[in-house]
């Protein structure tokens, strides 16, 4: 029974935690944004203006709640949670410390890239659900974007898997006691890190939200809080991919002993998210082919050779 | 343990049933990915969940959506939702209805019969797939990766097409 009580107090601690970070990372990006562009940002409310998220918070609560009278009502409604939902299932496998995570399951990794490969239906289903050209074009370019991103990050991992021996994170950090991963695997980092951000459509992948061309992409109908929830999911999607490359490549948890495990997870994080930030402040978008094509024609072979490689290596340590 | 079987077993069968029933394309392939989720939990609960996580990652999270994918390029809308209806008549389905009505009251019978019908749970980790995969199944993975090249390449030949170029400032730094 007191085991239960732990998962459920983990549980609620972690999502409580993740769902505040995500939240105060929208100030995060824009005073970041505004230090690189040489401006202020949002200062006013509050201390150096960290109220504006509950400004916002509020803001999107009391926004009309509109759904066109031509959508798919249902599937309207069903697409915004999925990304969140998708997003802290991931979570779950992810250890913050040693001891501090939810589920130590063996098959730890393959569950990240499930959940990852099931986000792709928020935007799918919320780009066709509204009925909209734009949208509809925005679902699209997020399909493909995603599946064709997906397949390079599951080959990116694999290499560290074939190092570590094991899908479970756990093991994974604990393989890169002697090195980090970062140091045997630099080209599967790359493209784990490309894929990332191609996952989490982020600048400068952002085209199925391309604002430039498509008004909003796959959310241009939603507003209120089924807006939120998409804009919530995409920074939760950071936070996610910045933890799973620190955990993958970065040593997770491990660092010198005089700050505690937890601290240097959440340190080497931080500094993912806010290099996640800095390419939104510094790259401009590519076109939508050339984002296909630099996929399959570069970051594919690349991939394979880099498993090769690491196999071969692998296989002439253990002779 | 049995009762989440039977609970994932009845939310697949109930899931499957929609997914013929919906006149709908998108409604029916939402209903046959909770399907496919459900069966991918019952491999957990059955100690396969690399199989499981396959099934989430393969069919749910890639064929899936490379069908919604062409159904939102085919624009089907209200007029596919009417032919459906016209289609799905119960002079159309209920033959097939009795036929393997009469299969299921078969099966639960078998089911009766054959008492204490315990599997034994036994996990497959990751490592015993792979070790089976390349020793004794060897032969079917290279097989189903031939395959798969053939497909490849049928596909690259039918969709190459010569490059056009529409303006003759890049005609002239481009030659191809």
């Amino acid at each position: 029974m007191s085991t239960m009580i732990q998962y459920v107090l983990m549980i609620v601690i972690v999502l409580l935690t993740l769902t505040t970070i995500a939240a105060w990372l929208i100030w995060l990006e824009r005073r970041m944004l505004a230090l690189w562009q040489d401006r202020y940002g949002p200062n006013r409310a509050g201390p150096f203006g960290l109220l504006i998220v509950v400004a916002d918070t509020i803001k999107l609560f009391f926004k009309e709640d509109w759904i066109p009278p031509f959508a798919d009502k249902t599937i309207f409604v069903i697409a915004p949670p999925i990304i969140g939902t998708t997003v802290l299932m991931s979570f779950v496998i992810i250890p913050f410390a040693p001891g501090i995570l939810i589920a130590d399951l063996n098959i730890g990794l393959l569950f990240f890239l499930a959940m990852s490969s099931l986000g792709v239906y928020s935007i799918v289903l919320g780009g066709w659900a509204s009925n909209n050209k734009y949208s509809l074009l925005g679902a699209l370019r997020g399909a493909s974007q995603m599946i064709s991103y997906e397949v390079f990050m599951g080959l990116s991992l694999m290499g560290v898997v074939m190092l570590s021996g094991s899908f479970r994170l756990t093991d994974i950090v604990i393989a890169q006691k002697g090195c980090w991963f970062i140091i045997t695997q630099p080209v599967g980092f790359v493209i784990f890190m490309i894929a990332g951000i191609a996952e989490t459509h982020r600048l400068p992948f952002d085209i199925p939200e391309a604002e430039s061309e498509l008004v909003a992409g796959f959310h241009s109908e939603y507003s209120g809080m089924k807006f939120g929830m998409f804009f919530i999911g995409e920074y939760m999607g950071i936070t996610l991919i910045s933890s799973m490359v620190v955990t993958l490549f970065f040593g997770g948890w491990l660092g010198p002993a005089f700050l505690p495990p937890l601290v240097w997870f959440t340190l080497k994080t931080f500094v993912f998210i806010l290099f996640f930030i800095l390419l939104r402040a510094s790259l401009p978008r590519p076109r939508y082919d050339q984002l296909m094509e630099y996929g399959w024609k570069i970051l594919l072979p690349v991939a394979l050779l880099n498993l090769i490689i690491t196999g071969g290596i692998v296989l002439m340590m253990n002779k | 343990m049995d009762i989440a079987f039977y609970i994932t077993a009845f939310v697949t069968v109930i899931s499957t049933i929609m997914v013929i029933t919906r006149h709908n394309p998108v409604h029916a392939l939402l209903y046959l990915i909770i399907s496919l989720l459900s069966i991918s939990v019952i491999f957990f609960l059955l100690g396969a969940p690399f199989a499981a996580l396959l099934e989430i990652i393969i069919y749910a999270g890639a064929i899936m959506v490379l069908f919604i994918f062409v159904i939102m390029l085919l624009n089907l809308g209200k007029e596919t939702a009417k032919q459906e209806k016209e289609w799905l008549k119960p002079k159309v389905w209920i033959g097939p209805a009795i036929l393997s009505a009469i299969l299921f009251v078969e099966l639960i019978y078998l089911i009766t019969i054959a008492h204490a019908a315990s599997y034994n749970l036994q996990t497959v980790d990751p490592k015993a797939v792979g070790i089976s995969l390349f020793r004794p199944y060897l032969i079917g993975v290279e097989l189903s990766a031939m395959l798969l090249m053939a497909g490849v390449v049928g596909a690259a030949h039918i969709g190459q097409h010569k490059k056009i170029i529409l303006h003759r400032f890049l005609k002239e730094k481009d030659p191809l």
